[in-house]
């Protein structure tokens, strides 16, 4: 027994003291892998915020975004005219959504359009494969993959050019929804949909832009993880692993799911080389999950949600 | 013009109350179920029964039990998968310790370790709803299946991690294991399925069915009318989890014949998920309407190329099925929210005025 306590609680941080190198390497691998989890469920929180639609769709939109991305480099065009063109069609697919599921299922239960957003993932994952090929990709825009060594510490610069997108683009984001006119209207939209569109906020309208923002948030998520690891399926699967962060940061919280992302990412990266070997590893899956239900037993709307207030 | 209910007049509270109180309704399921248990062993050859007959219903067991809980509690859940391995483990632990034990007997006591586990999974739902909720059935997903892959004494300590349904006979006639045939099989999961409906109904439209509904439609009035949401949401995750496990079990047993933990993972959960959905939340009837619609219609897609003698590549096929049936779900959720079952209830609808439509 207090063999098992020691090694629980104990050996682990004696690991962590003993080589501090090695501890900020893991701590910095997993900021790394947080910050994609952020992305995907920054992802999430747009469309949710604005639509209260939970969309499973946003890995498959990664995938497919680097997908699109890929193809089309692969064909020759130069790095920029294939960004222009993957954010066109982005756009042209929140349209597509927004006419062909979202408006006939205007004012339907919200499980139903999260099912609609799984079809939407079986879709788009069929689509995406059929035109650009199915195999593993090498997405290669020029963000260099070389390390360099800071006081014993392996810095990959790729990580560190991830890292530094991800914050431009949370602060471009913050922006737009705080000092443009569109931001408003998201804002109000997701306060209260009636009121908005009592003031005339077109709905529609705003759906396109979220999920046109989403869109342009999975371009970046899909050349960040695309170039770490190669463009295939298992990108989408990363949705999963978006879906602790959201309940852990609240599902209507942008700094929530950053904050979120890189709790679950350090935690995951900790919990599996520290406390794994204890229980034979590979908990990575899990772990995460039980981090945010742990969570949500002591406050159910997550780190930054907003209070759930209840009327019979 | 047949289908009246003219004439029909209830003299007794208990001829009102009557699961199918339509003398049509009565005869039509009873027509229907007594076909289902003659017709098919008779007519339909091995691979019907096999890859068709056999998932639908296993998959319609496992649909009733996830409608129970998402659709009469209201309760989301994307656990479905670890609860179905819950069941099949336990199956295969409880028959290779007590090979002796009624392998029917077998599969209901699986069923009873499944609705333990999902009792306890089922404890954040006090505090946690709807989509958080949703997420947090996940952790059940994730871990179960790795706990069935980590720990050998699952397994048996089988080198190859997979666990295999062994000979096992009932009134002396082989059910499960390589050498039962399909009929026998077909017929075992099919008075399975058909036993665990009718229980459904007559709990859904009892006392405990209503106090789901209640917690279902506004948790906070159920509370204070009296139903107790501590009770009912785990008698829901409980029941639910029951019908989950007797189905895993009967995937191993009747379907697959031997499967590891990959059997079991996420798109298992969503599959029936999407059973559930299309079928129709709260219809039991939408259940097997659901699981018809996911086994068939990946089926057909497969077959629908060869039939009109047109060779696809494989990889593209796949896609292509992808797509068709992701396109179908959006389609269907587009045409009818409410699932197959409430185009069968229109159907209903119309037929009572056929053919006098005013």
């Amino acid at each position: 027994m207090t063999e098992l306590l020691w090694a629980v609680a104990v050996a682990p941080f004696k690991d962590m003291a003993g080589s501090p190198a090695f501890f900020v390497e893991v701590v910095l691998g997993g900021i790394f892998t947080g910050l994609m989890y952020s992305l995907v469920a920054l992802g999430f929180v747009l469309i949710f915020k604005a639509s209260g639609v939970f969309n499973f769709a946003q890995g498959v939109m990664v995938l497919f975004a680097a997908l699109t991305l890929v193809g089309l480099m692969e064909r020759g065009a130069p790095v920029v005219l294939a960004l222009v063109l993957t954010t066109a069609v982005m756009v042209v697919l929140a349209f597509a959504i927004e006419r062909i599921v979202l408006r006939p299922l205007v004012n339907q239960e919200h499980i139903i359009l999260f099912m609609a957003t799984i079809g939407l993932n079986f879709f788009l994952e069929g689509f995406g494969e059929m035109a650009w090929g199915a195999n593993v990709k090498k997405l290669d825009i020029g963000i260099p993959d070389r390390s360099f060594i800071v006081s014993g510490v392996q810095i990959n610069e790729l990580e560190l050019t991830a890292a530094l997108t991800s914050a431009v683009l949370v602060v471009i984001l913050a922006v737009f929804f705080h000092r443009t006119r569109i931001g408003r209207a998201l804002r109000a939209v997701a306060d209260d949909h009636e009121a908005a569109l009592s003031v005339g906020i077109s709905l529609t309208t705003i759906w396109v832009v979220v999920w046109s923002v989403a869109g342009l948030v999975a371009i970046v998520a899909g050349i960040m993880w695309g170039a770490k690891s190669g463009v295939q399926f298992s990108l989408s699967l990363i949705a999963l692993k978006a879906l602790p962060v959201l309940i852990l940061g609240g599902f209507t919280s942008v700094p929530g799911a950053i904050v979120g992302g890189l709790i679950i990412g350090v935690g995951e990266k900790l919990g599996e080389v520290y406390w794994g070997p204890l229980v034979g590893g590979a908990i990575e899956n899990w772990f995460a999950y039980v981090v945010a239900l742990a969570f949500l037993l002591v406050r159910p709307q997550g780190l930054f949600g907003e209070k759930i207030i209840e009327r019979v | 013009m047949i289908y009246r209910e003219a004439g029909q007049f209830k003299t007794t509270y208990g001829a009102d109350q009557a699961v199918f109180p339509i003398r049509q309704d009565r005869w039509f399921v009873l027509v229907v179920v007594a076909a289902a248990f003659v017709v098919p062993p008779l007519v339909a050859d091995e691979y019907w029964l096999q890859a068709v007959l056999i998932p639908l219903l296993v998959y319609a067991l496992a649909a009733i039990g996830l409608n129970l809980l998402t659709g009469y509690a209201g309760q989301l859940s994307l656990g479905t998968g670890g609860f179905m391995a819950v069941g099949a483990y336990s199956a295969f632990k409880l028959t290779t310790a007590f090979p002796q034990v009624n392998i029917i007997l077998v599969f209901l006591l699986s069923g009873l370790v499944a609705a333990g586990v999902g009792l306890v999974f089922g404890i954040p739902s006090l505090r946690i709803k709807g989509f958080y909720l949703a997420v947090a059935t996940l952790a059940a997903q994730f871990f179960l299946i790795w706990l069935f892959n980590k720990v050998p004494w699952f397994v048996n300590y089988a080198s190859s991690g997979t666990i295999t349904a062994p000979n096992r006979t009932v009134l002396g006639v082989l059910v499960t294991g390589p050498n039962a045939t399909a009929p026998m099989r077909y017929l075992v999961a099919l008075g399975l399925v058909a036993a665990g409906a009718l229980v459904a109904k007559n709990l859904v439209r009892g006392r405990i069915g209503r106090s789901w509904m209640a917690i279902r439609d506004r948790d906070i009035a159920a509370e204070i009318i009296g139903v107790r949401p501590l009770q009912t949401k785990l008698l829901a995750f409980g029941i639910s989890s029951f019908y989950c496990g007797v189905a895993g079990a009967e995937l191993v047993f009747l379907f697959l014949g031997s499967a590891e933990t990959l059997a079991f993972d996420i798109t298992q959960s969503f599959l029936v998920l999407f059973m559930v959905i299309i079928g129709g939340l709260g219809s039991i009837l939408g259940s097997f309407l659901g699981a018809a619609f996911i086994i068939l219609v990946p089926i057909s897609l497969t077959n629908a190329p060869h039939a009109v003698g047109l060779t696809l590549p494989v990889a593209l096929l796949k896609q292509f099925e992808l797509m068709i049936f992701g396109g179908l779900i959006l389609f269907f959720l587009i045409v009818e929210p409410h699932g197959l079952a409430r185009l069968w209830q229109i159907g209903k609808e119309k037929l009572r005025l056929w053919p006098f439509p005013h």
